[in-house]
């Protein structure tokens, strides 16, 4: 099997699994409890805490860890809107966010609060004159995240932060995708919040962690118990944040050597899909592009279409195509870098990642073309 | 979401694929825009459906149903080739993932457009020998 989607998953480093073992029986303790049991837990969470910081470039108080990206973009979006609602109802974002700021966005439309969606270019990069145009009195936050997952365009955000605090309006960054793929230090880029999952960096799924700058007041989402200093209830998952601080030492120290090779194997396979794959069109920034996504519109062939005969041929990729996605619209990220209507359920995206090999390549670049070809032949829009 | 086993075998062996240039009847149905576009070509004679291609731009499910119609159609009167539905589509592929039902409507209103330009284009005939 050629797994070549590392931006929706990415298996556990063997290490990281080694490492977390031993929480799930015998060093079992709740860190909230008094005995040694109890407080070996609650030294593994503060050791991982450490080296999470020590990835982002922040201080041990300002990470606080959460069931994942989506928990954490709900957290900052949800309680800074709630926190601020005497002082403004207005947010910004742009239009190319994930999901979890999405639909999060769209809720709190719908109790009261005004959301504007900034526009992005060709290349889905945020359009920073009209965020400068948009800040109000009344706004209270804007998000905008750091790299895309469909298309892998990164934004300038050192920028927009340096924009959006000048005002004193708080910078919200959902990081999921950038966080192991390349160095992102939240200090140096000025950022109030950021969001993090450990799944998209060789962890476990289910935890995460948000980071909120010393300084900024974000009321708890999750209420209960004290945990994570009375800022997020819930017994913590021990084994998960043990892993999610492996998998950032091991980030830290890999990070630079994996980021080169990945990026050779990605330009490989972009340059080999140009040569040997007619009338397609390349999606994202052409350099500030996260080095391991290569996303692309095939001419008159369907996404899923490509995605079932790819895993025939035991290649995983992915597709903005509605068809994937459980729902009937295709990619709202390919709408507003405007592809053409008919090209919309056309689309592919390999993301690479660190088991990829130049083998792996030249294997997807035999299949790929094969494929094509086929379905195109069967294509009534094929000429 | 999981495809059935003849779902994949249409995919990788789509039968009577391509076109028929010289068709009696052809019809197309669905849009880029939407995802999925089906084109049926049939060629009739003595009221039987002879000969039935599909060209299909869409999904795994676009794709299977077009095929199987194409199966269910061949050798078939127009009249029994115009209560073929979707069901029967569907209940050759062994079922269909909820969110794929609509791919399987496009194939019988495909074949119904297919047999309306046929039937158009008798009824012309008909009229043009009629003088």
């Amino acid at each position: 099997m050629i797994y070549m989607d590392y931006n929706a998953t990415t298996p556990c480093d063997k290490r990281v699994v080694e490492e977390m073992t031993p929480f799930f029986s015998g060093r079992f303790g709740n860190p909230s409890s008094i005995y040694t049991l109890a407080r070996d837990a609650y030294k593994a969470i503060e050791q991982a805490r450490g080296r999470l910081a020590k990835l982002l470039d922040c201080n041990t108080n300002e990470i606080f860890f959460t069931s994942g990206g989506t928990e954490a973009d709900n957290w900052a979006l949800v309680s800074s809107a709630f926190g601020l609602r005497n002082k403004g109802k207005h947010i910004i974002t742009s239009s190319i966010e994930h999901h979890a700021v999405l639909h999060t966005c769209q809720f709190l439309e719908k109790v009261g609060y005004e959301v504007l969606y900034l526009p992005v270019d060709k290349y889905g990069v945020v359009d920073v004159d009209v965020l400068k145009q948009s800040i109000r009195n009344d706004t209270i936050l804007v998000s905008v995240m750091a790299a895309n997952n469909e298309i892998g365009t990164i934004q300038p955000i050192r920028e927009i932060a340096d924009i959006v605090k000048s005002k004193g309006v708080y910078f919200h960054t959902d990081a999921v995708q950038v966080t192991g793929k390349t160095p992102f230090s939240v200090k140096e880029m000025g950022v109030d919040m950021a969001s993090f999952s450990c799944h998209k960096l060789y962890g476990p799924k289910g935890v995460g962690a948000l980071y909120v700058r010393k300084g900024v007041t974000l009321p708890p989402f999750l209420h209960g118990g004290g945990q994570e200093r009375r800022k997020r209830a819930g017994t913590e998952n021990v084994a998960g944040i043990v892993g999610l601080g492996k998998a950032a030492e091991i980030a830290v120290s890999e990070m630079a050597e994996e980021e080169a090779k990945i990026r050779a194997l990605r330009d490989r396979l972009e340059q080999g899909v140009r040569e040997n794959i007619p009338e397609i069109i390349v999606n994202g920034h052409p350099e500030q592009r996260l080095s391991n996504t290569l996303n692309f519109c095939v001419k008159a062939v369907e996404g899923e279409a490509m995605l079932l005969h790819l895993d025939l041929d035991g290649i995983c990729a992915s597709s903005g195509s509605a068809c994937t996605s459980g729902s009937l619209e295709p990619s709202h990220v390919l709408i507003a870098i405007g592809i053409p209507e008919i090209m919309l359920h056309s689309s592919l995206r390999f993301s690479l990642g660190k088991h990829n090999t130049e083998g792996d390549v030249d294997r997807v670049l035999e299949a790929l073309p094969n494929i094509v070809e086929k379905l195109r032949r069967m294509s009534p829009l094929w000429q | 979401m999981d495809y059935t086993e003849k779902v994949y075998d249409h995919l990788k062996n789509p039968r009577n694929m391509g076109k028929i240039e010289d068709a009696d009847g052809e019809g197309t149905v669905g849009s880029p825009v939407c995802g999925d576009v089906m084109k049926i070509y049939i060629k009739v004679k003595d009221n039987i459906i002879e000969d039935v291609k599909f060209e299909t731009f869409g999904c795994g499910a676009a794709i299977a149903t077009s095929s199987v119609l194409t199966e269910l159609v061949k050798g078939k009167t127009i009249e029994d080739a115009e209560k073929i539905t979707n069901k029967d589509v569907i209940a050759v592929l062994g079922g269909l993932p909820p969110v794929k039902m609509h791919c399987s409507v496009l194939a019988e209103s495909g074949l119904k457009s297919a047999i309306a330009d046929y039937k158009g284009k008798q009824d012309n005939d008909r009229k043009r020998q009629g003088g």
